[in-house]
């Protein structure tokens, strides 16, 4: 039988499975020769990515405010705009700053630890929270249904044959983890959820301390007891997580009433506690803020400012924890939501469902840069314009694994399913740098896409140039439609020009996006009548 | 670690439980109008697990007409089929799709045979009526255990069960007389070779000391008295072309059989002739004359239907007043489990979800409650093939129907201190994890034919789907008996919501894709989202619990 056979055949259980090979039942798996087939070893690193989740669909232009773009922006959410002078400026930017509440991120940036990436997304965005979180934890088309999630994917790749076999010597510990939740579709691999969930931080401690949670004192409060027991003693995991929970006696202080900083608390204490966990998850939910995302009479204080607290504030102390416990280098960090939020407001002081958004990486060897120019935003809006996209997600997560976690480029079309654009996100010095050519930096001021005319009517010719390899010509409208790929071709370095036709179009703003490897630019395009 | 060795380490790590309430309530009878929740617990003990077609059957009905329902004997099922030729055999004297229960023994068929008999009974249950008759059926099978690996020929056990079938709502009397001249218990236990010149004691002493009497405090039968029991009942023989049983009595002991005090000093006068064979009335008669009988039997119901635990207080207002009901209807079987049933004490809240599912229960349950599909009849070949995967999973959570570990029956039944906590170890609690993950997920496929949990389906069956707090409250009163905190629905809810805080959301997508059910993105949306809040579900401890 071939493995994913037996394994389809057997059990698509993520956490229960190994614990029958541990124990009991492995006898009978040890005869089958496929166990023979599991000395496949996994890449050597001990490198961890931790994924920070906010739910809801989180307001990007209110949390990474362009100051270039402020005027037009201020008169597209006039009820909700943060007062410019209240904004956190960042070394070595004048065109990007912070929201008010994110000092701890202010502080990480200007030490060299985070990196902000403008206007992630992807062509024909969704603007349902579940549909478009599929979307982010599959990393599928937008129109595309996958079963998969990409962690699980690269997991499957790195531990191939899990959970059969597992754990063991190599790889003892659980390969990914989600806290505070179920576990997540992103750890979904192709047959078997490749992740394990502690659903709440109490249950964690209880699970250190060997705690039972309450039950009614009857006879059926009994037996729950007693078969929560036999639960926590089939957690095959459990003893690990123990182990290494025990190692870290101290850590550094963490702000309270903080449900994400609880969560990055026990992650810091497992990574320091020496785990082989590859992948973390945790998350923070309440983004979803239709309506009094601000205080009315001082807008950088309300409901989206105090979430930005938790996220800024969590991460920092997360950041000095892993310092102080002598992790830092281990550890890259994303955030992602799954969608950002419109350009304008409404009326209820709130914004609703958007489209691109920026994300933070941060870490020790997080590159240190603003990825991407400011989003452009109309000198008018309506009201369901939305941010295009610079960047595709996919390209982030694809970056992440091949400059964090090493992963070549074969492999890399197996967990992405497409070839996506390498982004800088690792600086050059970390142990696991791919030897890319050398970036060049599309914000240096110099227009690589341009079109005449502009405005036009009838069609428009786009010059762009290339520096060799595969370009891509995509363009969308204001609502991140995408509209018409010019260009999707490997060409030689150098100049070169293509006529974007009106098709019948409506009136309005059009963004051309050129990528060519590591670079992209977005130019805006009006088309009149 | 072998199994015994394991359970003791276990016991060593488990602190002792603390002291639980205790009821005090008896056998008087419970409100007559039954609540929601009354009419669950009635039918998740009564039944292998319950569904809203078992649910809709009860409603509006009374306690006594729930139970003239639920203590309604099921019609005679049709046996089980040759269901096995495949290329590598094919049974010359029983074509396919046709009964084997009275063919010819084939060694080679066999094997086959005893396969098909259990697909066949495990069907039984996927697919039972609204009656406690299969519930019993298996009560039987593990107050009379027999294995199918002693008495290997599949013709046998077939009449076996079939018997205990017949009885299982009738005579207990009656019951254990037929299951003394039952061609598979006198196999089982050697009583086909005893007789007047080397008497074999085996069924003479499990008569007593698991059938009738037990081995409670005053049930003082003596060692003599397993000797006289066995000299009574010398004679019996097999014919293993008809499977039947008959006296002869050549073979039969003629001399006086002496009891002891225990049974008031009693003495079976030696028979001659085919009189022989009365002398077994004559021992039933005077076993069935100890109060210990009913006893015995009551405590057996409780143990398999209420809990395992009992206490002085529920010797004295249940199983005596029971025990009483028993010997006053002459051993017939319904007025007891009518009383039982009917009872305040069944109903106590103390005595709701505190049975730990059995792996029978737990497997054959699970399919009720959620109405997975089955192949149809008349394509028994992969009906059976789906009933013995089913099987087979309640095997390796240590439940092998047909196969008990012995003539004892499963320990879970009998075994101090534990009891049904016997069922969870460390390698049965991940079996059951990891079979609900399968049944949620991706399902058993063979033969091209798949079973698993339409969880679609099941969602739409509730009252209103689209409302997830409905959703999540609907589904806990069908597949959960204990009650769980506001906590555990939140995390719930917050699975169908992916973490969002609007409950719309949910309601939007079910209605999105209620509009048109055969758009892929859609359900899936709505797919993943169910099968991760009932995989999780089924995870939880609370779900072993019935």
């Amino acid at each position: 039988m071939k493995r994913r056979d037996f394994i389809r055949k057997t059990a698509p259980a993520g956490i229960v499975f190994p614990a029958l090979i541990n124990g009991f039942t492995f006898k009978a798996y040890a005869e089958s020769p496929l166990v023979s087939a599991l000395t496949q070893a996994p890449t050597e690193t001990d490198h961890v990515l931790v994924i920070v989740q906010l739910n809801g669909g989180n307001d990007g232009l209110n949390m990474v405010i362009p100051f270039d773009q402020y005027d037009n922006l201020a008169n597209a959410r006039s009820n909700i705009i943060i007062p410019k002078n209240k904004i956190l400026k960042l070394n070595g930017t004048s065109f990007t700053g912070l929201h008010p509440s994110m000092t701890g991120l202010q502080k990480l940036f200007n030490d060299e630890k985070l990196q902000i990436i403008q206007s992630v997304g992807y062509p024909q965005p969704n603007f349902s929270h579940f549909r478009a979180t599929d979307i982010w934890m599959t990393a599928s088309d937008s129109n595309q249904t996958l079963n998969s999630g990409w962690a699980g994917r690269y997991l499957n790749e790195e531990y191939s044959n899990f959970p059969i076999g597992y754990p063991n010597s190599v790889m003892p510990d659980p390969l990914a983890i989600q806290i505070g939740s179920f576990v997540s579709p992103a750890m979904q691999g192709p047959a078997v959820n490749m992740g394990m969930a502690i659903s709440d931080p109490v249950n964690f401690y209880n699970l250190i301390n060997g705690i039972q949670g309450t039950a009614p004192n009857t006879r059926g409060g009994k037996e729950l007891t007693y078969i929560r027991q036999i639960a926590q003693q089939t957690q095959q995991y459990g003893n690990v997580i123990k182990a290494a929970a025990a190692k870290v006696t101290k850590q550094s202080s963490y702000p309270t009433g903080n449900s994400l900083a609880d969560q990055l608390k026990i992650v810091a204490r497992l990574i320091a506690g020496g785990l082989k966990t590859r992948i973390y998850m945790v998350s923070i939910g309440g983004f979803d803020t239709h309506s009094l995302q601000v205080n009315a009479n001082a807008t950088e204080t309300g409901n989206h400012a105090n979430l930005l607290q938790r996220v800024s504030e969590g991460i920092k102390a997360f950041m000095d924890d892993l310092k102080f416990l002598n992790s830092e280098k281990r550890v890259i960090g994303m955030t992602f939501s799954e969608f950002g939020r419109r350009i304008k407001s409404n009326s209820s002081g709130g914004t609703d469902h958007g489209a691109a958004a920026p994300l933070f990486v941060f870490g020790h060897y997080a590159q240190n840069d603003v990825l991407g120019a400011s989003p452009v935003i109309p000198i008018t809006t309506g009201t369901s314009d939305n941010i295009p996209m610079q960047y595709d997600f996919r390209s982030v997560y694809a970056s992440i694994l091949k400059q964090w976690f090493c992963v070549p480029d074969t492999t890399l079309e197996n967990v992405m399913l497409k070839n996506f654009q390498s982004l800088q996100v690792i600086k050059k010095t970390a142990p696991c740098i791919s030897s890319n050519p050398e970036i060049i930096n599309a914000n240096a001021g110099k227009n690589i896409i341009s079109n005449y005319p502009n405005p036009f009517q009838t069609s428009t010719t786009i010059s762009y140039e290339t520096f060799g390899g595969h370009a891509l010509i995509q363009v969308f409208n204001t609502e991140g439609k995408l509209i018409k790929t010019l260009v999707d071709m490997e060409m030689n370095a150098g100049t070169h020009k293509v006529t974007f036709e009106n098709e019948g179009y409506l009136p309005g703003v059009y963004y051309a996006r050129l990528q060519n490897n590591n670079i992209q630019q977005i130019r805006t395009m009006l088309l009149v009548r | 670690m072998d199994r015994r060795k394991f359970i003791r380490s276990l016991k060593s790590e488990i602190k002792a439980n603390p002291v639980v309430y205790r009821t005090s309530s008896g056998l008087r009878k419970y409100s007559p109008i039954l609540e929601n929740a009354g009419i669950h617990h009635l039918l998740k003990r009564t039944l292998f697990g319950v569904n809203k077609k078992d649910i809709d059957m009860l409603n509006g009905k009374g306690i006594n007409e729930a139970l003239d329902l639920l203590l309604t004997a099921s019609p005679e099922p049709l046996p089980p089929v040759n269901n096995y030729n495949d290329s590598n055999f094919t049974d010359p004297n029983v074509p396919a799709g046709q009964t084997w229960v009275k063919a010819v023994y084939d060694g080679n068929a066999n094997g086959r045979r005893i396969s098909s008999f259990k697909s066949w009974w495990t069907g039984l249950m996927l697919h039972q009526e609204t009656s406690i008759h299969e519930k019993m059926v298996l009560f039987w099978h593990n107050h009379f255990a027999t294995e199918t690996v002693d008495i290997n020929d599949a013709r046998y056990i077939y009449k076996h069960n079939a018997l205990l079938r017949t009885h299982a709502l009738g005579n207990f009397k009656q019951l254990v007389k037929e299951i003394s001249l039952d061609p598979a218990m006198l196999r089982y236990l050697n009583g086909y070779l005893n007789n007047k010149n080397s008497p074999d004691e085996n069924y003479a002493r499990e008569l007593q000391e698991l059938f009738t009497l037990g081995k409670g405090p005053k049930s003082n039968y003596t060692e003599s008295d397993v000797k006289a029991a066995a000299k009574v009942l010398t004679g019996y023989t097999v014919n293993a072309t008809t499977i039947s049983s008959s006296f002869d009595p050549n073979r039969h002991d003629t001399s006086n059989k002496q009891f002891s005090s225990f049974y008031k000093n009693a003495v079976i006068n030696g028979q001659t002739g085919t009189n022989g064979a009365l002398e077994m009335d004559q021992l039933l008669n005077m076993i069935f004359q100890q109060e210990e009988v009913a006893l015995y039997i009551c405590r057996r119901l409780y143990r398999f239907f209420v809990y395992y635990e009992i206490d002085e207080a529920t010797e004295t207002n249940v199983i005596a007043p029971l025990a009483q009901t028993f010997r006053n209807s002459n051993y017939e079987i319904k007025p007891v489990l009518r009383a039982l049933f009917s009872s305040e004490h069944f109903f106590d809240p103390l005595n709701r979800a505190c049975m730990i599912k059995s792996p029978v229960d737990f497997c054959v349950g699970l399919c009720r409650e959620y109405n997975i599909l089955f192949p149809i009849a008349t394509d028994y070949v992969n009906q059976y093939y789906m009933h013995d995967y089913i099987r087979t999973q309640a095997s390796n959570m240590q439940q092998n129907l047909g196969d008990p570990p012995s003539v004892a029956g499963w320990s879970a039944y009998y075994q101090e201190p534990q009891f049904h906590e016997l069922w969870i170890n460390a390698d049965t609690l991940p079996r059951r994890n990891q079979f609900s993950d399968i049944m949620i997920g991706n399902g058993y496929t063979r033969n091209g034919k798949k079973i698993n949990i339409d969880i679609l389906t099941f969602a739409d069956s509730l009252s209103d789907p689209s409302d997830p707090n409905k959703l999540i409250n609907d589904s806990l009163s069908i597949i959960y008996s204990i009650e769980v905190t506001q906590s555990v629905k939140d995390f719930l809810k917050s699975i169908l919501l992916s973490g969002q805080s609007t409950d719309s959301y949910w309601t939007a997508a079910w209605l999105t894709y209620k509009s048109n059910t055969g758009i892929v993105v859609n359900r899936t949306i709505v797919l993943t989202r169910l099968q991760s809040m009932f995989k999780y579900l089924m995870n939880l401890p609370e779900y072993q619990l019935s």
